[in-house]
């Protein structure tokens, strides 16, 4: 079977084998209703408590703080949503670059009366201090900024911006689905610095589609998404969906523990590959901030990147142009834009984002199609200009 | 006892079904080597999953006689029920206007969502089944009013398994412009559903209450005429703006296969399946002072819902804990309130708690069935020989007339 | 619900199920609780001359802790004076089967079915 170098992790993750192996149980013999009184029921709701306290432990988070989810888009949803509903309208805060799960509730919650107002960012998808300065002065009664962007993998001093935030005691989230697992994070000394809630998604991760969490802090009041059963504290109803629960709390665990060793690698690994493309020419994005060790986002001037990823893709590399969740979007990156990137290179976008699968030899590989496939369409483009 | 028995017997098929191992066969390469997320557009991975995703929304469309374009996928029943009827009214209470009818028996994520909606300032009527726990089409009409918005009605309910008439309601509610919701969680694979006969404007389904995987759901959204809603989770933008989220294809695979397969072998499983019910149904009614809830009759024939007369809940479902059954609803038995259904149906609070739900299923076997009758016969004349409300029943004394201590 | 190996020892294998003829001599009879509450539990206590109790029997409506509660209480009071079995307490009965909280009503009700039999008693024999 032909099967491309997937090199899209910031999309999705495969499932680490050990995880597999840990939900195939509870797709089988271990089918109860964790609701359920019985030993069925009750060997569920063990499985359930044992992961909650595998990602509580992977996050530095208490167990009772986790409330499941079916995955990161819910949990955003849920702490958007739920707390703006629990207050009085007023102003919210996000960063220019969030995923839209983040920015669409924000933009909804203003058929309430609720004001948005979006944080700028500098050239390397960072805040930009002097914009956050002049939010706070607009005094946000909720606040939310990624903790790393999915598209150039940016890093924000979440911490740091929650305790300039601190006096005006606003509710403040991050949205944790791509730092979970990549980046080291402690839910309790962020929560010291003035962070209430964070949001994690299981496939991110090396976990199963169909899981993710809120992490929140029990002083925030929050309005439930779904209602029906009062399952998760009464915050998100709906029988659980336990193998995926079960392969949340094992992935979660192992990526917390093998995180420094990948880190180190994926480090050097993206190193080949961006001395590879800063000699072929590329410009690479938010290069000078902190960023996840696995993401790179690039591009080439004049080459359209839906082309190039269409070209890579019938060379046997799976890559990203944007964001895998917007679909199918002409736009260029809201993400690059805010960035104050030039719309035509931010249409010539590419992102790698690795794994822990991924090789020398494949970055090596890489590098050689994309010359040939740049050095083509660079031919192709001469000719027809 | 038999050797090759399994203990606990499960007979708890309404609160979840294990997934069918042909279910899980196909479940597993999603999970694994064709990991790929639906939404990406770039990379084989990704159009694989979406291919994947698509098949199964033909799969669940084709048990119920919907068009593929009218299935929302969801996580669950739950977050159906939630986005159908609060995505209906939020959208329409402007034009229709605020009033809601649902059911008084109907499963708590539709009376907990409309409660919710009442706190926002609609106005619910919550319709109380007659003793059989159906409610009737009289009783319906009665209930509207010219601002009725929605009305929400189960198919199947999951503690008594009784059929509501929901072409009927339907039928009435197309005539008079309400959106009509119905909870078919407990339905798919039980009784035939056809949306295209059935003035059904919106249905809620999920994975694992039919032999699929938990954490999967669906919804069905009518195009002719056209029913909109607000969506509930917002985002990227996926199942066309109503529901955003990464999709979990090997959920969704799951659900397709397992409504697949249901729609296959639907007819012949059911038929052996209300004959080990109806075994059952005999071998207990052989006890003294057993009492059926809900019509039998109009049921689904998975469910059998009694009463045992002058035993206690609690100590029941203790006495007979090599079978896996539900006193009440699974979701609401962390609490010791008796059921809401059976005091909706005019059970006392002593036969609603002494209540025992038994749901059959696919692999239940003739031998589980003849082992629970047995050990329902043993516990059951243990309990009561320990029961002094038995022993004065049997006095012939009228327990209603006895002035118990306060206590 | 975890019960402890002492209710379940009484559950499965209740002492003193049963019940005495309720007007023979010397037979006393106390039955607390409400079926609505989803307990009743009938004592019975068999008391001789001297006034000590000699047999004891019980019946019970109620949850596994109920039942062991009373099972329990027929074993303590036999050989006991009336008066000695009115000093069993609540909290010795809940300790001995370690009830959780939400079951130390059951061992409140015990308490309760042996001041009615005694009660019962006495204003039989104008005590």
């Amino acid at each position: 079977m032909f099967s491309p170098v997937y090199f899209d992790h910031n999309a999705t993750t495969p499932l680490d084998a050990p995880v597999r192996d840990a939900m195939l149980p509870y797709l089988d013999a271990r089918f109860g209703n964790a609701s359920s009184r019985h030993e069925y029921g009750r060997a569920a709701r063990r499985a359930i408590d044992e992961a909650r306290q595998r990602v509580a432990h992977a996050v530095g988070a208490h167990p009772t703080e986790i409330v499941f989810t079916s995955g990161g888009s819910e949990a955003n949803n849920l702490f958007i949503k739920g707390a703006a509903a629990c207050l009085a309208p007023g102003l919210i805060a996000i960063s220019s670059i969030e995923h839209p799960c983040v920015r669409e509730p924000a933009r909804q919650l203003r058929t309430s009366g609720w004001r948005l107002r979006e944080i700028a960012v500098d050239q390397n998808c960072r805040v930009a201090s002097a914009d956050f300065q002049a939010v706070l002065a607009e005094k946000p009664v909720i606040v939310s900024v990624m903790l790393a962007n999915n598209e150039t993998g940016a890093v924000q001093d979440v911490a740091g911006l929650a305790a300039q935030a601190a006096s005006l005691r606003p509710w403040f989230h991050t949205d944790a689905v791509q730092a979970c697992g990549r980046v080291a994070m402690d839910f309790r000394s962020l929560n010291a610095a003035g962070v209430h809630a964070m949001t994690l998604s299981a496939h991110k991760l090396g976990g199963p589609k169909g899981a993710g969490a809120l992490v929140v802090d029990k002083r925030v009041e929050l309005q439930p998404l779904i209602a029906g059963g009062g399952h998760e504290r009464g915050l998100r109803s709906g029988t659980e969906n336990v193998a995926a629960i079960v392969g949340f709390g094992v992935a979660a665990e192992r990526a917390a523990a093998a995180m420094d060793q990948r880190s180190r690698e994926l480090v050097s690994l993206r190193a080949d590959l961006e001395a590879g493309l800063s000699a072929q020419g590329a410009s690479i994005f938010a290069a000078a901030a902190e960023r996840l060790p696995n993401t790179c986002y690039f591009a080439f001037d004049g080459i359209d990147g839906e082309t190039l990823v269409g070209k890579l893709d019938r060379a046997g590399f799976a890559v990203a142009a944007g964001a895998a969740c917007s679909s199918a979007n002409p736009e260029p990156s809201h993400v690059l834009l805010a960035m104050g990137m030039a719309p035509g290179l931010a249409r010539g976008a590419v992102r790698v984002s690795l794994g822990a699968n991924n090789t020398v030899a494949q970055v090596r590989a890489f590098l050689g199609a994309l010359d040939t496939t740049i050095l083509q369409l660079r031919g192709l483009s001469a000719l027809v200009g | 006892m038999d050797s090759g028995m399994k203990l606990p017997v499960y007979l708890d098929y309404s609160a979840t079904t294990p997934v069918d191992p042909r279910v899980a066969a196909k479940m597993i390469p999603w999970l694994t080597e064709h990991f790929g997320n639906p939404a990406s557009r770039s990379h084989a991975y990704g159009w694989d999953a979406e291919k994947a995703v698509e098949e199964a929304r033909d799969q669940v469309a084709a048990l119920v006689g919907a068009d593929a374009k009218e299935i929302i996928w969801t996580s669950g029943a739950t977050e159906s029920n939630n986005l159908a009827i609060k995505g209906a009214a939020h959208f329409y209470a402007g034009t229709k206007g605020k009033h809601i009818i649902t059911v008084s028996t109907e499963h708590k994520a539709v009376l907990d969502t409309v409660k919710e909606l009442e706190r926002q300032g609609f106005e619910a009527t919550y319709l109380t089944p007659q003793e059989n726990g159906l409610i009737t089409i009289e009783q319906f009409k009665a209930a509207l009013r010219p601002d009725t918005v929605v009305a929400s009605v189960m198919a199947v309910n999951n503690e008594i398994g009784v059929i509501q008439p929901i072409a009927e309601i339907g039928e009435i509610c197309r005539e008079k412009g309400v959106i009509f919701h119905v909870d078919a969680a407990q339905a798919t694979g039980k009784m035939p559903l056809d949306l295209s006969k059935l003035k059904v404007d919106l249905m809620s389904f999920c994975a694992h209450k039919t032999y699929g995987p938990k954490g999967i759901g669906a919804l069905y959204v009518r195009r002719k005429p056209r029913i909109r809603l607000e969506a509930q989770m917002h985002g990227g933008g996926h199942e066309r703006g109503m529901r955003s989220g990464t999709l979990a294809t090997h959920q969704i695979v799951g659900m397709g296969e397992s409504f697949r397969l249901a729609r296959e072998e639907m007819a012949t499983e059911n038929e052996r399946i209300r004959m080990l019910r109806d075994k059952l149904l005999k071998g207990l009614m052989d006890i003294e002072e057993t009492y059926i809830n809900g019509d039998i009759e109009q049921r689904v024939p998975h469910n059998l819902n009694v009463s045992f007369n002058f035993v206690e809940g609690e100590s029941l479902i203790m006495a007979i804990k090599d079978i896996a059954v539900s006193s009440g609803s699974a979701c609401t038995s962390a609490s010791l309130e008796p059921s809401y259904v059976l005091r909706s149906l005019g059970r006392s609070d002593e036969l609603a708690h002494s209540s025992i739900r038994f749901t059959l299923g696919r692999f239940t076997t003739e031998a589980d069935v003849d082992f629970t009758i047995k050990l329902l016969h043993d516990k059951l004349g243990k309990l009561r020989e320990l029961s002094p409300l038995w022993e004065m029943y049997k006095d012939g004394v009228d327990l209603n007339s006895v002035q118990w201590a306060a206590h | 619900m975890a019960y402890s190996e002492k209710v379940l020892d009484h559950y499965e294998n209740p002492r003193n199920v049963g019940s005495f003829g309720k007007d023979d001599e010397g037979i006393a009879t106390g039955m607390v609780g409400a079926p609505a509450c989803g307990d009743v539990m009938k004592l019975q206590l068999k008391v001789g001359k001297d006034g000590v109790i000699e047999d004891a029997k019980f019946k019970t409506y109620g949850c596994g802790s109920a039942i062991a509660s009373s099972s329990l209480v027929t074993e303590w009071v036999k050989g006991k004076t009336i008066d000695q079995a009115l000093e069993i307490k609540n909290t010795q009965i809940a300790e001995e089967l370690a009830l959780p909280p939400v079951k130390i009503h059951c061992s409140i009700l015990a308490e309760d079915a042996i001041k009615a039999a005694v009660a019962d008693y006495k204003k039989k024999h104008g005590a």
